[in-house]
């Protein structure tokens, strides 16, 4: 195995194993993925269109994400580890990598629980829109895990992280209903593919200025 | 090596070896260097150098930079001015903070382990119990780090300073909560090191207990 894919599973594992102690994240966002989704069930009216609810569904992806980025960083952050990581002598792009797949792992529980929860409470989820969630879940995790650790390092963490992700996750949330909804999914999901692409080589590259003080 | 000229601000790729400068056989070499927080500066216009097997002891009233030079030595902070050249790997850097940076929820064993998974770390296993027997952690092992007292989290921190086993050593307060026989095996550790070639920077607000290995000194004002 290589030395980078050894470094990232390193990382990646210690993040699932703290996961798994800590009970922190996950439930969290089951918790509020859910709530969300019943909420949205007796607001939406009964008359209002499938298309609408397909809206609501990735409303309630997008802020669970949000919920999960804003406790990436907290161990790193409150007990000053990320000192730790980054005296390491791994590319420091492996911990953004690793970090990035454990919130894809902790982000791809809370939709197997999430899916079929809007399939029961307003309809059913093509295999489009489970390809578009897919690929949303990719992008949100390599833009969201730079732009946490960015948060990090700020004073307003919990305003400057969703002041930072909304915009940038806009574009996933207009691919992601489009593949659930257009007659011709094809293009939103090769949209969401470039987007992944192109803010994954981004947010490899930077991550290591991110962190540097 | 690390070596930022006079572009503040860009962070190296991290240390590695580069062609030295003519003759320098050292192993930190700092000119002008300062480093900033906002308004603040905290260190300025430092000019210094470590010889290869030397021990730097640094020395200051509270606030005076001692830390923030150490984390400019281990390449934490980019310098905000002057010039910093520090001749040794990443990978063979030993630093010893304020902060065990251990991770509360990791055993004992687990810390280390991750630590020397990503050191590369040959043996690692043996090395791993080898260091918290001498250490006398080797019962709490399968402990939670949360669940230590501050003087075994700095034991174990000690613990993971030396696992890689480094050729410079930065340390901050290193005796911080260790307790006399805690202070004892430190002491032995330290001189262990020294003889084997070692290279420290090592900030203390009690350098008399560090004084038979000195071979130079910093004060902060």
């Amino acid at each position: 195995m290589s030395r980078y894919a050894a470094d990232v599973l390193a990382l990646a594992r210690k993040d699932l194993t703290l996961e798994l102690r800590a009970r922190d994240t996950v439930p969290a966002m089951l918790l509020f993925v859910v709530s969300a989704l019943v909420v949205f069930h007796f607001a939406l009216p009964s008359s209002a269109s499938p298309l609408a609810a397909k809206g609501l569904l990735w409303i309630a992806i997008l802020f669970t994400a949000l919920l999960g980025l804003t406790r990436a960083f907290v161990a790193e952050r409150e007990q000053r580890l990320l000192d730790g990581l980054l005296l390491a002598p791994c590319d420091r792009s492996a911990i953004w990598l690793a970090k990035a797949l454990a919130l894809l792992a902790f982000l791809g529980i809370a939709e197997v629980v999430a899916l079929p929860a809007f399939a029961l409470f307003f309809s059913g989820i093509d295999g489009e829109t489970v390809a578009g969630v897919a690929l949303a879940d990719i992008g949100i995790c390599a833009v969201g895990t730079v732009l946490a650790a960015m948060a990090v390092a700020g004073r307003a963490r919990e305003l400057l992280l969703p002041l930072l992700f909304l915009p940038l996750a806009i574009p996933i949330v207009v691919g992601g209903v489009g593949a659930g909804v257009a007659d011709h999914p094809a293009k939103y999901l090769g949209f969401l593919a470039l987007y992944d692409a192109v803010f994954a080589i981004i947010s490899w590259a930077s991550f290591e200025y991110v962190v540097a003080e | 090596m690390l070596a930022v000229g006079r572009r503040p601000g860009v962070p190296s790729r991290g240390h590695g070896r580069r062609g030295r400068g003519r003759g320098w056989l050292g192993v930190i070499r700092a000119r002008g260097l300062g480093r900033r927080f906002g308004g603040r500066r905290v260190v300025s216009g430092l000019d210094l150098d470590v010889a290869r097997e030397s021990f730097l002891l640094v020395t200051g009233p509270n606030g005076s930079g001692k830390t923030t030079l150490l984390r400019l030595l281990a390449g934490l902070l980019v310098p905000t001015a002057g010039e910093l050249q520090v001749d040794v790997d990443r990978a063979r850097i030993g630093f010893l903070g304020h902060d065990p940076l251990l991770y509360r929820e990791l055993t004992a064993v687990e810390n280390l382990d991750l630590y020397g998974r990503l050191y590369r770390v040959p043996e690692r296993r043996e090395r791993i119990g080898m260091l918290l027997e001498r250490f006398g952690l080797w019962e709490a092992r399968g402990e939670h780090a949360g669940s230590f007292s501050r003087g075994m989290l700095q034991r174990l921190a000690l613990c993971r300073t030396l696992l890689h086993e480094p050729e410079l050593f930065l340390l901050d307060e290193p005796y911080n909560a260790l307790d006399a026989q805690g202070a004892e095996l430190l002491d032995g550790q330290l001189a262990d090191l020294r003889r084997r070639g070692a290279t420290f920077v090592v900030a203390t607000h009690d350098p008399a207990r560090l004084e038979p290995l000195t071979t130079s000194r910093l004060a902060f004002a």
